[in-house]
């Protein structure tokens, strides 16, 4: 018999991190420093009441005091080290980002922060960052001010900022591209891609990566100068001549136009002006990144991308706790239940797939494999995930589960006889989740021994890149079941959004008269390259006739009938041609044929004649769309606009740089929206009439 | 075992002759047998008269229950290596076994997995495959082998254990991806590396160049060098030519056999009498595999009679037409104590009587599973009507007609297996009635797990009580265990 039962790794594990010496250290707020018998100091980041190091003001500050305690010990080398398990620091604490609309302000504490880090960057004994987890942003420019850098395995290292209408602006700009490569610096802050050690090695942007039983003696080596680097600046000569920057620049510029416009998304712009200009000096380069960064920041782009990540985190709030469930049983393996069973056992989770065609389960499997390949970093990631998807052909695994997905078609008969056949065979305190796109949870409840623990959980299409998960609750759904659910959105890296059942629930509801307006214009005789290129303009990631085909013209039509029978929106009639695709299997872009044809990779073909779109074809759009979200919180179908922006913007991809669809609204303008809804009533039919829910938010209807 | 028997001096029980030649000390070991068993009385049954002495000495154990088990499709080995390593196979169709147990994986006491080939990617398979099933990582796995017998050593291996009362629950299997079998570099070439690489200078290393020749770039196939017997240097085929020649087994009776192996197979895939046992594995490519994939119920009389000997060219009679095939599989079976089955619920399908494994010359391999069987239902009193189905692996069709031939052989059961008479005739309704390793293939460390569970299985869809399955075992050993369906 064994004699233990625990992990005996995990209960030895708090010993495998190396923070440098623990005796008599000085405790800072923020961060500890001390100094072991090798002479070497360690400043050891531990960001108060936070779970992750990030960087504020209090704690830059505090950085700047600690430099100068260093000075004063004698220390013969410094080590830069965070005790959080996550990671390094995450970037800079952007709370302190929100609201700020003076860029002068901005540009006063820049210029403060970045004589902290110069101050770093020009300590006389050799620095050294060691880096484990998340080092992003304001972190990697903290290691970047280091005269080493060593990884961990673990670590992944990048600057995130132009997600949020940014650059990096605490020394990023001229130490990276002083360090590396020019052009694979470059593209590290235009993509805003992340790196793993390996590859940062590979790069020269860190100078050893090695195991936590090794960093002490490494950080001694590279203190007594005796670590080899291998840095891929090189190429910095040949781009410190101007003519070499500008032909890399007028590369940069096309490749960036390809993912983000320069009238919505100025940042990555302004970051290939700012190397053009003055890439190789490093006085000039820093004063202007100070300045265009500080311009930046209180743009309408920067403060509404920060606006979505505050979403982020507020819809990720709600999904804190512990769901309990470690094992997921997948009903249905079509697109929809395939992705979302390798997506889970992806993230760790044991899953069993089941579907009455054992085909489908397999091919579930190859795409799971496939997407394996291009998603998770090793081989025994890879294989371990494998295994953890089981493909379940008797469906056996609803016994085990403390979650049971369905995705079978999206008929409330033909869920309820699965319903039928497994609620016995259930664990008594598993949940039964549906996925279903529409269908009333009132309707599925109905006859189910325990409704308390139905709930719908809506992913989307295509569910590792679509973020938002809809939880759907009904009237006899147990809070314990809804929290459950929320926490399991969380350990699946999801976001939930709580939405009440009602047909369509929020999203498939505010994008029905969109893409159904998008049909009308097509009868009308728009080519549908006009139709997409209109709201791409607008700043959506795809127009609505590609999205259509991406969402599966079948389940399209599917809701939009099933819609058009429940609620009394005004959704125009449905296409006969629409019908006809469908019966005939051009189905949009998993056939390969919808409303455009696709190549093997599933891109469409679009013609590249289409004339250019009409001034008023994007509200004609889009405006249907914003006044069904008006209609939703009046129905109380989401609980207020911040969370309706937040669910339109992670599920359907809506103009992030806009803020969401409500914050869209009031920056435009109640009153302006109203006006055009109206003109549009007069020209095009009643559908367009002003739901009465404006007047909540001020407008008269 | 019967060595113990030996030990415990029943006047009444004849030992086995072991692992001497056995046709040449035939007419010896009958006589050992008569002096040691004057009290022999004429019982009807030709085996067996040891009721009160063994049965009592193998019960003080405690009994053993077969829960479940399954397999993956056997794959039949195509040009190139099959889609899943040995472990691949394990975890295959290990996860829906476990999946369909109402305890969990980690609740298992040990796992114990027989295979031959190993791989250098997956050393004790065993520990690999318990750890990828989501066993955990306190979960003890061993890898056993007895070359073709080690699927069935592995449940043997288990059976002892729980009767013990050392364990209540454990995963016993087998698994085998013979078309991962590695290229082995030629001795020669071994030792030329090794020389080379231990050259420090470029004069010694240009010197040890020189030494390098063309013939020791030919690899040789790991997987001929496996099934050749290293003390006579015969391949399998041929053992299975050498007493196909000794009991006057015909190319014709062989090809028969093998025909109706495979019509077998096909009806019991028609008929779903494979359902539970087998289940589907899927490749990380998407590809299904739902079936034993060597089945060819569409060849005849004609088409084997058209196959040239493989082994023995030209006179042999061994054709790849009515030899097992070179095949991917794994098979997995759950064993437990009462104990354990009131713990978590289980319901046995059958309980494990005993186990005996018996040796004899290499070349003759082929002939041991009448050695063990007939030990075990001696020691059982048991006689060949009391046995309602048998699993005799077909290694070759000439090796299991040459086990029934030798069985209805007045000599040979005499002297060999120390019986009174001719065992008698073992009726083909009752012998591997839904095909074998003629039809499904045969990866060797898996085939014993796999005889044991559809012998269980295949009793009771026939509404049977008592089988054996026994294999034949390259290097001349032979491995046999009773079970009673519960």
């Amino acid at each position: 018999m064994p004699v233990t039962k625990a992990s005996v790794w995990k209960i030895l594990a708090p010993r495998n991190m190396e923070l440098g010496s623990r005796t008599a250290p000085k405790v800072f707020t923020h961060s500890r420093l001390s100094k072991g018998s090798d002479d070497i100091a360690w400043l050891v980041l531990d960001r108060a009441s936070e779970s992750t190091n990030t960087l504020s003001g209090a704690v830059l500050a505090e950085l700047d005091t600690a430099l100068g305690d260093v000075e004063g010990i004698g220390a013969k080398g410094l080590v830069i080290r965070s005790a959080k398990t996550g990671g390094f620091i995450a970037g800079a604490d952007i709370r302190d980002f929100k609201g700020v609309t003076e860029s002068r302000e901005v540009e006063t504490r820049m210029k403060r922060a970045h004589e902290i880090v110069d101050r770093l960057a020009a300590l006389s004994i050799p620095t050294v960052a060691a880096i484990h987890g998340h080092c992003l942003g304001g972190g990697l420019e903290i290691a970047l001010a280091c005269k080493y850098r060593i990884a961990l395995g673990d670590a992944k290292l990048g600057f995130p900022e132009v997600r949020l209408g940014l650059h990096p602006g605490l020394g990023g700009t001229f130490r990276l591209t002083a360090l590396i490569d020019p052009v694979e610096a470059m593209t590290m802050m235009l993509t805003g891609k992340t790196v793993h050690a390996k590859k940062a090695k590979a790069l020269g942007l860190v100078d050893a990566v090695v195991e936590e039983r090794h960093v002490e003696n490494a950080v001694r080596a590279a203190v007594a100068g005796k670590m080899k680097t291998e840095r891929g600046n090189w190429k910095s000569g040949v781009f410190g001549l101007s003519p070499a920057r500008q032909l890399a620049a007028r590369q940069m510029r096309t490749e960036a136009g390809k993912h983000a416009p320069k009238k919505h998304y100025p940042a990555p712009y302004r970051l290939i002006d700012l190397w053009e200009e003055h890439g190789g000096d490093t006085k000039a380069m820093q004063r202007a990144e100070i300045t265009s960064f500080s311009e930046l920041l209180v743009s309408e782009t920067a403060q509404n991308l920060v606006r979505v990540f505050f979403l982020r985190e507020n819809l990720k709030g709600s999904a804190k706790g512990e769901s309990g469930i470690r094992y997921v049983h997948v009903i249905g393996s079509g697109t929809m239940g395939g992705d979302i069973a390798a997506w889970c056992a992806a993230q760790g989770l044991r899953v069993t797939l089941n579907d009455l065609d054992r085909n489908a389960i397999a091919r579930a499997i190859g795409r799971a494999a496939e997407f394996y390949d291009k998603k998770l970093h090793s081989g025994i990631e890879r294989r371990d995930a494998l295994d953890r998807l089981i493909p379940d052909f008797d469906g056996s695994g609803v016994a085990r589960a403390d979650l049971v997905i369905e995705a079978v078609a999206e008929k409330a008969d033909v869920k309820r006889k699965v319903f039928d056949g497994i609620a016995a065979k259930m664990k008594k305190d598993a949940i039964l989740a549906t996925n279903t796109s529409s269908i009333p949870l009132e309707v599925l409840r109905d006859d189910l021994a325990f409704p308390d623990r139905l709930v719908g959980l809506h992913f989307f299409n295509p569910v590792a890149k679509m973020e938002l998960v809809e939880v759907v609750a009904h009237d006899r759904a147990s809070q314990s079941t809804l929290d459950r659910v929320h926490a399991f959105c969380g350990a699946i890296e999801r976001l939930p959004v709580a939405v009440k059942s009602a047909p369509g629930f929020l999203i498939n509801r505010a994008l029905t008269p969109y893409l159904t307006e998008a049909f009308v214009m097509l009868d009308e005789g728009t080519p549908k390259e006009t139709i997409d290129h209109a709201v791409e303009d607008f700043g959506m990631p795809m127009g609505p006739i590609e999205l259509a085909d991406r969402v599966g013209l079948d389940i399209g039509l599917e809701v939009v009938r099933m819609l058009r029978d429940k609620l009394d929106d005004p959704i125009p009639e449905i296409p006969a041609w629409l019908e006809e695709k469908v019966e005939s299997g051009e189905t949009g872009r998993k056939a390969g044929k919808g409303l455009y044809a696709y190549d093997d990779k599933g891109k469409p073909k679009k013609a590249s004649d289409a004339p250019a779109p009409g001034a008023e074809m994007s509200d004609r759009l889009v405006l249907p769309m914003l006044n069904t979200c008006v209609r939703c919180l009046r129905e109380g179908i989401v609980e207020d606009e911040d969370t309706l922006d937040g669910a339109m913007i992670f599920a359907t991809g809506f103009a992030p740089f806009r803020g969401g669809p409500m914050h869209y609204a009031h920056s435009r303008g109640v009153a302006d929206i109203l006006e055009a809804l109206k003109q549009l009533e007069q020209k095009h039919g009643p559908r367009f009439a002003p739901d009465k829910g404006w007047e909540a938010l001020g407008g008269k209807t | 075992m019967i060595v113990l028997s030996k030990r415990e001096i029943r006047p009444d029980v004849s030992p086995m002759s072991m692992g001497n030649d056995v046709m040449a000390q035939a007419r010896k070991s009958a006589a050992t047998a008569k002096a040691k068993s004057p009290t022999r009385t004429a019982r009807k049954t030709t085996t067996g008269r040891s009721r009160n002495a063994n049965q009592t000495a193998a019960s003080s154990g405690r009994p053993v229950y077969l829960i479940d088990g399954a397999r993956t499709p056997f794959l039949r080995a195509r040009s190139k290596p099959g889609p899943f390593t040995p472990v691949d196979l394990a975890v295959q169709c290990g996860r829906p076994l476990l999946t369909r147990q109402p305890f969990s994986p980690d609740e298992l006491d040990t796992v114990i997995l027989g295979c031959v080939n190993v791989i250098a990617d997956e050393m004790n398979p065993a520990r690999v495959a318990a750890l990828r099933l989501g066993m955990g990582a306190a979960m003890t796995a061993l890898t056993v082998q007895i070359n073709c017998g080690s699927g069935m050593q592995s449940i043997d291996t288990a059976f002892r254990t729980i009767e013990a009362g050392k364990a209540d629950l454990i995963f016993a299997g087998g698994t085998e991806a013979l078309s991962h079998a590695p290229l082995v570099l030629r001795k020669q070439a071994v030792e030329w590396f090794s020389h080379f690489a231990t050259a420090k200078t470029a004069w010694e290393r240009t010197a040890a160049l020189a030494g390098l020749r063309p013939e020791m770039a030919k690899p040789v196939i790991g997987l001929e060098r496996g099934l050749t017997d290293p003390i006579t240097e015969l391949n399998m085929g041929q053992t299975a030519e050498v007493i196909g020649h000794l009991f006057g087994i015909t190319r014709e009776a062989a090809d028969a056999y093998a025909l109706q192996s495979h019509q077998r197979l096909a009806r019991a895939q028609n008929n779903g009498f494979l359902k539970g046992e087998v289940i589907p594995a899927v490749a990380r490519d998407g590809v299904l595999y739902d079936h034993d994939d060597g089945v060819r119920p569409d060849t005849s009389m004609g088409k084997l009679a058209n196959l040239s000997p493989v082994f023995e060219k030209p006179y042999g009679s061994v054709t790849a037409g009515n030899s097992s095939q070179i095949t991917d599989g794994a098979c997995w079976a759950v064993l437990a104590s009462e104990q354990a089955m009131k713990k978590h619920r289980l319901t046995p399908l059958a309980r494990i009587i005993d186990s005996e494994w018996s040796a004899l010359d290499p070349s003759i391999m082929g002939l041991a599973p009448t050695l063990c069987s007939t030990g075990i239902m001696k020691r059982r009193d048991l006689s060949r009507e009391d046995i309602d189905l048998w699993e005799l692996n077909e290694a070759f069709a000439a090796q299991v007609l040459a086990c029934l031939a030798a069985w209805e052989d007045e000599e040979y059961c005499r002297n060999v297996l120390g019986l009174d008479g001719v065992f008698g005739h073992i009726d083909r309704d009752r012998l591997n009635v839904d095909g074998g390793a003629i039809s499904l293939g045969h990866p060797v460390g898996t085939s014993g797990n796999r005889l044991v569970l559809h012998l269980v299985n295949a009793m009771r869809r026939l509404g049977l009580k008592r089988g054996i399955a026994t294999e034949c075992i390259g290097g001349g050993q032979g491995g046999a265990m009773l079970l009673e369906v519960a």
